[in-house]
This record gives structure tokens, C-alpha cells and sequence, in this order.
């Protein structure tokens, strides 16, 4: 039982479903729910993207492009043409994922830093387009987006809205999670170690890389999609390379090949410019100091790091034990 | 020893308490302040226009606390760096309705930042003056939305009218891919009509593009082309003018108020001779006549600011400059902070001198401007000179 708890797929998801139902008692204002929405946002692309970086071991510079295809989707569609939100963001989405497994196939046959720079080329060519055809997009200025509506119900409101974002947030967790734990989470994670080794006992690495490849361009359009939905208002920023590297860094920090991790670097990354505005003048020179000594002391990410210390501490006595016999 | 510096420490916090005492007593006599929010892009692409907003507004608000501060009270600045996103402004105006309270926000550097915030300070009902271009931030009208630069439609008109002058209707556009440009280039072509303006040739060139030679070519050799109009914002403009005189165009070429800075005539050179732009007076400060009643608000500003941070004044910070001061000027008239009075006080302004021009808000018009705030100005022997 004990054992079953501490294993992530229960343990984890028990503790931050916890996390998520008791963090209302220290919102005390909607500008705390804003920031903890935004947190779970970006949180929801950071896991996808982190199956892509951390389980298949693929790099992605471009994820901002389809977040920002998301967003934008759904602000035309819906703004634009009046169509339902959640049609709207349906029919973005697959048309992300038809992109993305268009685009993949001959993308994730790069290895490397060639495949940083394909992807870091899509994401460039998204945010152009956003950019440049102003007459949908609104151009550099932006576009307003309608509210999410579900038959009749208008989704408004930061509380409202913390509590939809926490449960899409769980249910993205669940999904990577089982997928890791299945079968084709263990070809991924062979692919990672050695791409020659997991085809030699009959691994298709390209499907696989492909397939995590769609399901991390998904998750970062659907969040894309919610993020419009929830300002009412998007701007080509939230495509940019800028926003891209921003994505990665959450993963790296937060620990890579840790779901939880990239909860957390995706937490930590949303909310310290926030903390460091204190520091007024010298805010990017702390934020950029802070984020040295992290991977300078916990060079694995956050997660990752300091469960290890964790482990470490408590074979230590056992070790201990063992010698004394 | 010990005992010595047991008591040195009883004596520190002695006096640790009593200047507690007297602070807490010190700001209890003392009215709060008044607390004005803003969000500016300091840092990013758009810190050209952040930087002198939040020095202006630094300096103001130190200079108007020196001198009392406003019916009795003393300003409080709290700024915020969105870094010219979007979403990074959402998250500070949030901040600074629910968490900072503030009374009124001065801000916005951006058109993409204003718009991301209005629905918010439309809901919370806290009077907003942006400091963003577009004319899509008063129009239609928003109730708690004020802006105060001059926008890029009435650069069109200025240049139109002064095409009219001089009996030049055919007209061809060359303009850049920023967003200014795309927002100038689309005013310019709606108003034209109005103006007995024909654009007969609409070329437009690429982000970093070093050389319009074609796009000139083509607009050269378009018949009957009496004007070239460049909607057009940072280097760009000046590659077309080296160009414009290389190939040997001879009709009179208009700039925007996008390139209305020193830098411009020096990177186009000797190739700025004789063109045409609209600018705010501020630009021109020194040589406006003695008559002219804008002239001592743009000289005082420019004379304030170049003295205290050693860089050439922008119409940027005389943005932030105006916005200021138009919220002292309503909080004065309103008696108060109270924030349905300020923006009535605010919307009923009239004939206030600011550094773009008289200011005269009404339940339509939440700029105010009009298009005597811009000076129609030719590059003579290197140096602006007003074109009477």
C-alpha cells in the first residue's frame, strides 16, 4: 500500500491534487488566482513538452509557435467568424496536430542541434504568420478573443477558472504519467538512452518520436487555446522564440524526465519575476543569478535533484546497518 | 565583556523601538498617499519608448511630491517592467487593481499591452491613461480608457493637408512591416479620400531589408506620381531616403512622426534634405516662436529632463509627462481620488497644455488632440525647421 502511494503515478498525483484544492486558502486576491492560472497553463505545455525533451530525448525550439497557433486558432475562429469556443478549439487542435505530424516526419529525422534549429525555424515561421497577416490576426498589435463559453455558461472570473485550469492541469499529468508507464513510454525512454539500440530490438523510432511529438504540439495548443480564452486578449509575443526558450527552460529547471518537475519549473519560472520585482532595476540580473545557482548546484533540475538527495539520505543508515554486520 | 555587549544590545533595540515609534507617528499624521500604478516596457524591444516614460514619470512625481504633492497628499509611483508584453501587462495591472490599490494607472507602452488591459480596468473601474499610439484604444470610446499621444491617423491628415497646400493629389506609399507601419499605412489609406488624395502605387519592403531600390524603382515609373509618402519606423525610412535621392526621384518625399529624432538625419545624411515630416512640438522646442503657447511647457519638460538624465529628450516621456499631469489636473478638480469623480474630472478636461498639445477630452474624444499638437517640420542645412 505504502509502496503503491509513493510510486508518482499515485503518490504524486495524490500530492498535487492536494496542492491544487488547498492553495485557495493563501489566494487572498484575484491577482494571486491570476498568477497561480497562469502557473497551471503553462504547466499543462510543460508537461507535454517534457516528454518530448526528457522521455524521447528530442529538443524543440519552436513549442511557442504551437502555442501561439493555439491561441490564435481559437481567437479567429471564435472572435472572428462566431464560432463556438469550444468548436473553435477542437478544430485548432487538430489542425495543430495535422501540422505537427506533417511537419515531424521530416523534422525529427534531425538529430541534435539540427533538430533545434528545424524546430526553432517552425516556430519562427508561426509567429511571421501571425505577424504578417494581419488582416485575421490582428498583426503586431494583437487581437481580442471572445470569453470561453459552454452552451450558455460564460467561463469568467480567476476563480472560476483556477479551478477548470487545476483539473486540465491533473488530467494532463494522469495522461503523460500512463504514458510513460506504457509500452510505448518504455520505447521513449529506450530512444533516449540509444536510438540504435531501441531499433535493433524493434523499436519504430520514428513513429514514436513523431507520435510524442504530436501529443507535445497538442498539449501546448490546447493550453494556447485556454490562455486566449482566459485574457481576452492575444499578442504575436506568445509565439515568440522568446516564449519558446522560456517553455524549455521550465523543463530543464524543474528536471528532465520529471512530470512533476516540469510542474514545478513551470511554477517556480512563472511566479519568481513576480517575487523579484523588489529588486526593481536589478530583477533580470537576480533572475538570471538565481537560475545559474540552481543548475550549478542542482544540475539535474529541481525535482530530480533533490529527490535524489532524498533517496541518498535515507540509504545512508541502511548502508551503515550493513557494514556493522 | 559579555555583560557589555548584552547591554549594547538592550540600547539598540531601545532605539530600534523609539524610531518605530516615531515612523508609525510620522505616518499617521501624514495623509496615505496617492497611489498612481503604471506598467511600462522598460526593458525589450520597446524600451525606446519605456525608458523616458519611466524617467519622466520619476521625475514628476519626485518633483510634485517636493513641492507638497496634490491637495496635501504625496504621489506614490508603483511601476512595473512588462518588457512590452502583453500578457506580462495583464498580470501587473492585476497587480496593481488587487494587490497595490492603486488610484489611477499611467501606463501602457504598447498598443498590444494597452488593449490586453483594458477589459481589466474597464471591469475594476480604475481610470486608465495609456501612453500607447493606435487610435483602436479611444475608438470606439471605453469609458476608464484615456490616452495621450497623438495618433498615427492624425499624421496622415497633417500630411495630407500639407499635400493640399501644395497641390499634390496623386501620391504613392512605400511603408515597412512593424506595427506601426501596418497601423499608419491603413490610416493613411483611409483618410486619404477625405483629402482629395489619390495613392496610386502602395509598395512595402521586408523586416531588415538594407535596400529599397526596387520597390523606388517601381514607384518611379508609376506616371503621374507627385508625392512619395514612407510610413515607416526605425531604420528603414532612412535607407529609403539614401535611396530615394540614388535613383533620382525629384518629387517631394513626407516621413512620419515615427522617424521625428536627431538619429534619423544623421543616418540619412545629406539624403534628409528637404523632406517633410509631422512631429510633435516638443522636437522643435527652442525655435517655436515666443507666441506660440505651447512653447513654455515643451521648453521647461525638455530643459527638466536633458538636465537631469544627460540623454535627448523623446516625445515618448512627454507622453508620460502629460499623462501625469492630466491626473493631477483631474484629482485636483475632482476634490479627491475617488475614482468615478477622477475620470469625469478627467473626461471634462479642457485647454490643458501638455507636452503633445491642448487637451480637450469630452465623452466622445479620450484623446483630445487635435492636429494643431503637430508641427509640420523640413529638413534644412541638417537640423529640423518649421515649415510656416
Amino acid at each position: 500500500m505504502l509502496s503503491r502511494l509513493a510510486a508518482p503515478r499515485t503518490g504524486g498525483m495524490l500530492a498535487l491534487a492536494v496542492v491544487i484544492a488547498l492553495l485557495p486558502l493563501v489566494l487572498s486576491n484575484k491577482y494571486f488566482y491570476d498568477i497561480a492560472v497562469l502557473v497551471g497553463l503553462n504547466a499543462i505545455v510543460c508537461v507535454g513538452l517534457n516528454l518530448l525533451i526528457g522521455y524521447a530525448g528530442q529538443i524543440s525550439l519552436g513549442h511557442a509557435g504551437f502555442f501561439g497557433a493555439g491561441a490564435y486558432g481559437s481567437a479567429i475562429l471564435a472572435s472572428r467568424y462566431g464560432w463556438p469556443p469550444l468548436a473553435a478549439m477542437l478544430a485548432t487542435t487538430l489542425a495543430v496536430a495535422a501540422l505537427a505530424f506533417l511537419v515531424g516526419r521530416p523534422i525529427l529525422r534531425l538529430k541534435g542541434h539540427y533538430l533545434a534549429m528545424a524546430t526553432l525555424g517552425l516556430g519562427i515561421i508561426i509567429f511571421m504568420v501571425i505577424t504578417t497577416e494581419d488582416r485575421f490576426t490582428g498583426g503586431p498589435d494583437g487581437i481580442s478573443v471572445v470569453p470561453l463559453s459552454i452552451g450558455g455558461f460564460v467561463l469568467q472570473g480567476e476563480r472560476l477558472w483556477y479551478w477548470v485550469v487545476g483539473a486540465l492541469l491533473l488530467l494532463a499529468v494522469w495522461l503523460a504519467l500512463n504514458l510513460i508507464e506504457s509500452p510505448a513510454g518504455r520505447a521513449l525512454r529506450a530512444l533516449h538512452s540509444s536510438e540504435v539500440g531501441a531499433e535493433v530490438v524493434g523499436i519504430n523510432a520514428a513513429e514514436h518520436k513523431l507520435m510524442v511529438f504530436v501529443i507535445s504540439a497538442v498539449f501546448a495548443s490546447i493550453a494556447g487555446s485556454l490562455a486566449a480564452h482566459y485574457s481576452g486578449f492575444v499578442t504575436p509575443g506568445k509565439a515568440a522564440f522568446l516564449h519558446s526558450i522560456e517553455l524549455v527552460t521550465m523543463v530543464v529547471f524543474g528536471g528532465m524526465a520529471s512530470t512533476f518537475g516540469a510542474v514545478v519549473g513551470a511554477a517556480v519560472l512563472t511566479t519568481l519575476p513576480q517575487l523579484l520585482t523588489v529588486f526593481e532595476d536589478y530583477e533580470m540580473m537576480v533572475f538570471g543569478a538565481v537560475m545559474m545557482g540552481t543548475m550549478i548546484f542542482l544540475p539535474r533540475g529541481v525535482v530530480p535533484s533533490v529527490a535524489r538527495l532524498f533517496r541518498a539520505r535515507r540509504r545512508e543508515p541502511a548502508d551503515h546497518a550493513e557494514t556493522r554486520r | 565583556m559579555k555583560s557589555t555587549r548584552a547591554k549594547d544590545s538592550f540600547k539598540r533595540g531601545l532605539v530600534a523601538v523609539a524610531a518605530a515609534f516615531t515612523l508609525m507617528a510620522g505616518t499617521a499624521i501624514a495623509a496615505e498617499p496617492i497611489k498612481i500604478g503604471s506598467f511600462l516596457s522598460v526593458t525589450g524591444g520597446a524600451a525606446f519608448l519605456g525608458d523616458p516614460e519611466q524617467k519622466t514619470l520619476e521625475l514628476y512625481v519626485e518633483k510634485i511630491n517636493a513641492g507638497g504633492g496634490v491637495l496635501g497628499r504625496k504621489l506614490e509611483l508603483v511601476a512595473y517592467d512588462s518588457a512590452g508584453d502583453a500578457e506580462k501587462a495583464r498580470t501587473f495591472v492585476k497587480r496593481l487593481i488587487e494587490q497595490d490599490k492603486v488610484d489611477v494607472i499611467v501606463g501602457g507602452s504598447t498598443t498590444g499591452e494597452t488593449m490586453a488591459v483594458v477589459p481589466l480596468v474597464e471591469a475594476a473601474q480604475v481610470p486608465f491613461i495609456s501612453l500607447a499610439g493606435a487610435v483602436v484604444i479611444v475608438e470606439p470610446v471605453k469609458k476608464w480608457v484615456f490616452k495621450t499621444p497623438h495618433t498615427d491617423r492624425m499624421a496622415c491628415e497633417k500630411i495630407f493637408i500639407d499635400m493640399q497646400s501644395r497641390k499634390l493629389s496623386k501620391i504613392a506609399l512605400i511603408s515597412g512591416p512593424g506595427g506601426f507601419d501596418k497601423s499608419m499605412r491603413g490610416q493613411c489609406l483611409g483618410v486619404a479620400k477625405k483629402y482629395g488624395v489619390d495613392v496610386i502605387a502602395d509598395e512595402t519592403y521586408g523586416k531588415g531589408d538594407t535596400d529599397m531600390t526596387a520597390q523606388l524603382t517601381k514607384i518611379k515609373n508609376t506616371a503621374g506620381v507627385q508625392a512619395v509618402l514612407n510610413a515607416g519606423f526605425g531604420e528603414g525610412p532612412a535607407i529609403v531616403t539614401k535611396n530615394y535621392r540614388q535613383i533620382g526621384i525629384s518629387v517631394p518625399l513626407y516621413q512620419s512622426h515615427g522617424v521625428a529624432s536627431k538619429e534619423f538625419i544623421k543616418l540619412a545624411g545629406a539624403a534628409a534634405e528637404g523632406v517633410r515630416l509631422p512631429a510633435a512640438a516638443l522636437l522643435v522646442a527652442e525655435s517655436l516662436p515666443a507666441s506660440d503657447p505651447q512653447r513654455p511647457v515643451v521648453v521647461a519638460y525638455k530643459k527638466e529632463y536633458e538636465s537631469r538624465f544627460k540623454s535627448e529628450v523623446s516625445t515618448f516621456g512627454g507622453h508620460a509627462y502629460d499623462g501625469l499631469y492630466l491626473v493631477v489636473e483631474a484629482m485636483k478638480k475632482a476634490g479627491g481620488t475617488d475614482k468615478a469623480k477622477v475620470r469625469d474630472a478627467l473626461e471634462g478636461v479642457r485647454g490643458f497644455m501638455g507636452t503633445a498639445g491642448v487637451f480637450n477630452m469630452s465623452a466622445g474624444d479620450h484623446m483630445g488632440l487635435d492636429l494643431s499638437a503637430f508641427r509640420m517640420l523640413e529638413v534644412k542645412g541638417g537640423d529640423w525647421t518649421l515649415v510656416k
